[in-house]
């Protein structure tokens, strides 16, 4: 045990002493933002200098009147379609937006022309406003006044509440379990795979320069293994770690330059329930931090870390196995396969089924697999999951890690002293049998 | 020191060890020849316990193989490595303490070796930063850093320059001297024949012979005589081989053929002066050639 343990520093600061480490750790924090505030700028620049695009419309029906936006302008002048696109090909105009007659109930065979590929948010916009102007003409025929339909419009919002077992409400919003789902669902994604391969490399590295042989005629090749994930999801941990520090100490910091009431104050303001009768309507964003406060923290934060760990302890075992069996980092790819598609799986599971219906029965088992658990089980573990599911979920993820570390020490073992032959599954398979 | 007894490991239906029997004395240096692929370096990973054996028991000192003979044993396998991007205290440090040092032992040795070596100033040096030679040496006290009263090295000499080489073998002999018991083994015989004690000759999975090399060359002469002549006066016999002439010297390899040496001596003194007459010893190499002929044709 106690040589896990030597390995287990060698790993973590060998890692975390590199220049590469401190310099990822403290620029990423920064770097999102800063990519943020880059898209923004762009956006606003290219708005400003956007210059106005003039569309000819040739209205057949003369029922549309179009009306011109900050970034198009559209002219009616009663051309015909062909001088209509003679303009366009002179560059007078940007585009020609043809109205043939047609049926108001189906409507058909409208055409835009242009020089080039019109944008989709160009498209977009034209059919949201013939759409309008349709449904207006429409409700007009049949003696409705669409100005009487505005005003009629009301604007309904449901705020759920779940309820305890004491009867205790709790309000939920499914956008702020939906943002937490995603985000650390990603989270597990992302660190799998970024520390996965970091325990790849790193076995490829011993394995390479031949420091093996020496490694494992001191320690066993399982005591090896196991020390080098263990000190490598360390390193991860550490780096996470510093970034939650780093990020709420930031916006800590920006809230207050830009004067703001920090978070938590608000949020500390709301648990108090005589400032709550003070103040009897709170708004928006009082209400998404009244959910916020709503939400589990403790048993969040507890299963994140355990899927966190549990996903890539499972994977990171994986991981070791294929840089064990191969020579170079450039022969890793065909064996990455089995590891990368049920990570997708989990990846695309979480966002085509988990978050959109999380009790859905893709779902369950997405989130029961242990291959896929990890990150699925984090997108519905914020709407809440039956006691027995969390509890089956993770034990059957404790197992696949003991499953998957088994397998990937029987490969270790061998691959780590095979050099030269470049072995297929099928060697893979032989090695999986063979005691040795 | 080590008793190998029945010793079997196949890999698939290739059979690497069959039913190997050794006993490596306490001190000395022990000389494991044979060709490559004949099984050694499986035999010294069996040793080292980096893999099974599929049958037969390795003693040490007695005892089975266990987790406890790890730190009595020292292993220089034939590729071999060190991070790169560590520091050389670092590294002799990690390596040191997972032979199951203490850190402050480790501290101890590993600061006497760099001293030793005159290579303090190296201390903070990655590897990366350092020349072939000097990473030998490294590695070198990697290997002996925790006093292993068994040292194991797989083809020591390949990959050292000769400088670094005649430095390895001083260090060699010193650990002989002592009390170390060393295990070589090689496939280059010629470059093990002064440095060796005892070896075992292993061919094709088998042992095919073991002994001190002083018993093995003498179970193994040839009974040939070189001679050198001067001031020849008549005509040697044809069926005399004669390996050299110049200017009225010959040198020639005799064959015995029953005589004695004494009688020998006699007949060549009427030739002319005899300027030298020593008996042939033959080489390992020699000695391996013919006894896995002979073993092939039993």
């Amino acid at each position: 045990m106690n040589k896990v343990l030597l390995v287990i520093q060698r790993e973590y600061l060998a890692r975390v002493k590199k220049k590469s480490f401190l310099i990822a750790t403290l620029l990423t924090p920064l770097i999102f933002p800063a990519i943020m505030a880059v898209f923004v700028w762009i956006a606003v620049e290219e708005k400003e200098n956007q210059s106005l695009r003039v569309i000819e419309v040739v209205d057949e029906t003369g029922l549309f009147f179009m009306e011109s936006s900050e970034q198009y302008a559209f002219s009616s002048s009663g051309k015909s379609l062909e001088e209509a696109k003679a303009l366009v090909t002179k560059e007078e105009r940007y585009g020609v937006l043809y109205l043939p007659k047609m049926e108001l109930s189906a409507p058909q065979g409208i055409q835009f022309y242009g020089l080039e590929n019109p944008s989709t948010s160009l498209i977009g916009y034209l059919e949201g406003a013939l759409k309008r102007k349709i449904e207006d003409q429409r409700l007009f025929a049949k003696g409705i006044d669409p100005n009487v339909l505005k005003e009629i419009r009301t604007e309904v919002k449901v705020q759920s509440l779940t309820l305890g077992e004491a009867g205790e409400e709790k309000i939920t919003d499914s956008t702020v379990n939906y943002a937490l789902g995603f985000l650390s669902g990603i989270l597990i994604y992302l660190f799998i795979f970024i520390y996965g391969n970091q325990i790849m490399q790193g076995v490829i590295e011993e394995k390479s320069t031949r420091i093996v042989e020496i490694l494992v005629s001191s320690l066993r090749p399982f005591q090896l293994m196991m020390g080098k994930i263990v000190g490598i999801g360390a390193v991860g941990l550490t780096q996470f770690l510093i970034w939650v520090l780093l990020i709420s100490t930031l916006s800590t910091v920006v809230m207050g330059v830009l004067g703001m009431q920090m978070p938590q104050q608000q949020a500390m303001e709301m648990a108090n329930p005589e400032l709550m009768e003070a103040s009897p309507a709170p708004g928006q964003l009082g209400e998404i931090l009244q959910v916020i406060q709503g939400i589990d923290f403790v048993s969040l934060v507890a299963a994140f870390v355990f899927y966190f760990l549990g996903g890539y302890l499972l994977y990171g075992a994986l991981f070791a196995a294929v840089g064990a069996a191969v020579d170079a980092p450039s022969d890793a790819q065909q064996f990455m396969f089995p590891i990368t598609i049920p990570l997708l799986v989990g990846y695309m599971g979480l966002f085509v089924f988990v978050l959109q219906d999380p009790s859905s029965s893709t779902s369950f088992w997405l989130s029961i697999i242990p291959l896929t658990s990890p990150i699925a089980m984090m997108g519905r573990i914020s709407y809440g999951v039956p006691f027995w599911e969390l509890g089956l979920s993770m034990g059957l993820l404790v197992l696949g890690f003991l499953g998957t570390t088994w397998l990937a020490a029987k490969i270790y073992r061998i691959g780590i002293l095979m050099h030269g032959t470049k072995p297929s599954y099928k060697v893979l398979w032989k090695w999986l049998r063979s005691s040795y | 020191m080590l008793e190998i007894c029945q010793l079997n490991k196949a890999y698939g239906s290739h059979k690497a060890l069959t039913d190997l029997d050794l006993v490596v004395p306490n001190g000395g240096i022990f000389g494991l020849l044979g060709p490559n692929g004949a099984g050694k370096t499986t035999l010294i990973r069996i040793i080292n316990q980096i893999i099974e054996q599929d049958s037969g028991e390795v003693r040490m000192d007695g005892q089975r193989l266990s987790g406890e003979s790890i730190r009595k044993i020292g292993y220089l396998p034939e590729e071999r490595g060190l991070y790169k991007k560590m520091g050389v205290w670092d590294q002799l440090i990690y390596f040191s303490r997972i032979k199951g040092l203490t850190a402050s032992e480790a501290k101890q040795r590993v600061h006497r070796w760099l001293e030793k070596f005159e290579i303090t100033s190296w201390k903070n040096k990655k590897i990366e930063d350092l020349s072939k030679g000097m990473a030998q040496k490294i590695q070198f006290i990697a290997t002996v850093i925790h006093e292993p009263r068994l040292l194991i090295l797989d083809e020591p000499f390949s990959g050292f320059d000769p400088v670094n080489a005649a430095l390895l073998k001083e260090e060699i002999l010193e650990l002989k001297k002592a009390g170390t018991t060393i295990l070589l083994s090689t496939h280059r015989m010629e470059s093990v024949e002064l440095l060796c004690d005892q070896v075992a000759m292993i061919h094709k999975s088998k042992k095919i012979l073991d002994g001190s090399i002083r018993e093995i060359k003498s179970r193994f002469r040839p009974a040939e005589i070189r001679v050198s002549l001067d001031g020849l006066n008549q005509e040697l016999p044809a069926t005399w081989q004669v390996e050299a002439r110049e200017e009225g010297r010959v040198d020639l390899l005799l064959p015995l053929n029953g005589q004695t040496s004494n009688a020998l001596l006699q007949e060549l003194m009427g030739y002319g002066q005899v300027i030298s007459f020593q008996e042939r010893f033959p080489s390992m190499e020699e000695i391996f050639i013919q006894q896995v002929n002979a073993s092939t044709h039993e």
